[in-house]
């Protein structure tokens, strides 16, 4: 399945842009989500931390991920 | 973008934020006291002299967890109205990126829930602060 992310902060010069496409297996999880996003993007790694967001709710690693998702990456916050 | 109830009063916006409207729309007859958080872009970061801010939210996803905090500050302590209004874009220093507002019929529950709602935002609210410096720019918190 094909899978849009929303990229936010830094992680949005990290991609060079506001969301990217990416091709998942069926049964993907947020961890494997991760897995595959630090294959194509190595800087993600060099970030404090980041999390996923699905559907505008802060997901755990074993969460799935299905296709119609709003997907989100959220490098640390810094509002205020 | 915002989510408004008689008691709680959310908002996300590229326009200038109003510490008088905000004041006066937590303020009720059964208040006694009103905290009002205010915070201001600084003109530099350790030391280094900072020329602007830039912010960016995940809109909808921010709302939803300002209205979990405002909705968790009501469980912890008796208050009246809260408000949370964060702006996004470019701001010079001076400007006002958020303001909180919260009135209670005590002093106590006033301070303790602003205090718990600007200190819970900044850390699970999806907002991001870029600084702006004569040599370059940095998203704040990005790297360890």
């Amino acid at each position: 399945m094909t899978i849009t992310i929303l990229a936010f902060g830094v992680a949005k010069d990290i991609f060079n842009a506001p969301s990217i496409q990416l091709e998942l297996m069926n049964d993907a999880t947020v961890m494997s989500l991760k897995y595959t996003l630090e294959q194509e993007y190595p800087r993600l790694k060099q970030l404090s931390s980041y999390l996923i967001a699905v559907n505008n709710e802060y997901a755990l690693p074993e969460d799935y991920i299905h296709q119609r998702d709003e997907v989100a990456i959220i490098p640390p916050v810094s509002g205020g | 973008m915002m989510s408004s109830t008689p008691t709680t009063n959310i908002l996300i916006t590229d326009a200038t934020l109003n510490i008088a409207e905000c004041s006066q729309w937590v303020m009720t007859p059964e208040s006694g006291g009103i905290d009002v958080f205010i915070g201001t872009v600084r003109n530099a970061t350790k030391g280094k002299a900072v020329l602007r801010l830039e912010f960016e939210a995940y809109a909808t996803m921010a709302i939803k967890e300002m209205e979990k905090i405002a909705a968790e500050v009501y469980t912890k302590w008796p208050l009246q109205k809260v408000l949370i209004h964060h702006r996004t874009g470019t701001l010079q220093v001076g400007e006002i990126p958020v303001i909180i507002a919260v009135s209670a019929a005590h002093r106590d529950a006033a301070f303790e829930a602003g205090r718990y709602i600007i200190d819970t935002l900044k850390q699970t609210v999806p907002i991001w602060k870029k600084e702006i410096f004569e040599d370059g720019e940095v998203w704040v918190a990005a790297h360890p």
